[in-house]
């Protein structure tokens, strides 16, 4: 007899990174020089796009609890929601729990826009610790240095050859790298090497 | 490789951007009435200008915007970079120590 099984969507669905999860956990590197890789799979991310300028601009933000971005690089938060500008007229939201896409779409309200539910479209990564932004500087052409990007800042840009998300969390540094769902196996991968050096001492 | 500026992303590396060809290439007003020299005229035939060249870019990993760029085509340096709606941005005259 067959045993019972759930078969809830969310029951069913597997993380692309679902077979990295043992090696991003044994990757680890601990003291100094720490940097920690894990997958946070299942943020919910709503594609945004309309007139900045327009009324629905404003009510979708009220929705959302908090203004949209208006310049590259900036993030705005508003309890679980995250707002990351893409473009003038486009952004990422990003919610854990899910953002009830049916509200922001009655936001829009027929006015010229798009409200898409793109959570397939990427996953997650989370590289955190003291080393995580050498780590990522190995192939990251953009200025990481404090100065220049910080916590609530968020760009799209390549890591290694992996165009991605790169939203930093916390002065730790915490990075959150939202590669494409396909492109995440390789991005992992390549992170686990990049940290590997740092298992070991210093090389002056 | 080239440090290019996007208008809304600032400066980036070359390799965030894709190459569009020639910029204020204006589609024909009256398309029917061309004959097939000057459609090939239109399709294929660009400018190839020694010095300042407006190019279209894209920035394809970033806000995945098309913008133009002015670039010397002889020491490659970005001159200039501006959106699809405004003009051309005049040079200022050679001067220094050209």
């Amino acid at each position: 007899m067959a045993e019972p099984t759930d078969t809830s969507p969310v029951a069913l669905r597997t993380s692309p990174l679902a077979h990295l999860a043992d090696r991003m956990r044994t990757a680890a590197v601990t003291g100094a020089r720490g940097v920690t890789l894990a997958e946070r799979p299942f943020l919910t991310m709503v594609n945004l796009r309309l007139d900045p300028a327009s009324e629905a601009a404003d009510r979708v933000a009220k929705t959302l609890g908090a203004p949209l971005p208006r310049e590259c690089g900036h993030t705005t938060a508003s309890g679980p929601h995250t707002a990351v500008w893409l473009g003038p007229d486009e952004w990422l939201v990003l919610s854990e729990p899910p953002i009830d896409t049916a509200e922001l779409r009655q936001a829009l309200a027929g006015d010229p826009g798009s409200v898409v539910d793109v959570s397939a479209n990427r996953t997650t990564l989370e590289l955190s610790g003291p080393a995580a932004r050498q780590v990522l500087e190995k192939g990251c052409r953009l200025d990481l240095h404090p100065r220049a990007f910080g916590p609530g800042r968020a760009l799209s840009t390549t890591v290694g050859p992996v165009p991605a998300l790169l939203w930093q969390l916390d002065d730790a540094p915490t990075y959150r790298l939202l590669p494409r769902s396909s492109f995440a196996d390789y991005l992992a991968r390549w992170l686990i090497d990049a940290m590997s050096e740092y298992r070991g001492p210093e090389v002056p | 490789m080239l440090l290019i500026t996007c208008p809304w992303c600032g400066p980036r590396d070359e390799a965030e951007y894709h190459y569009g060809g020639q910029a204020h290439v204006p589609y024909p007003e009256r398309p029917a009435d061309l004959d097939d020299e000057q459609w090939a005229a239109y399709v294929f035939y660009r400018d190839n200008p020694k010095g300042p060249f407006a190019e279209r870019w894209m920035h394809s990993t970033g806000c995945r915007r098309w913008f133009n760029v002015l670039r010397d085509t002889v020491s490659y340096e970005v001159l200039a970079s501006y959106r699809l709606d405004a003009p051309r941005p005049e040079l200022p005259q050679a001067g220094g120590n050209r």
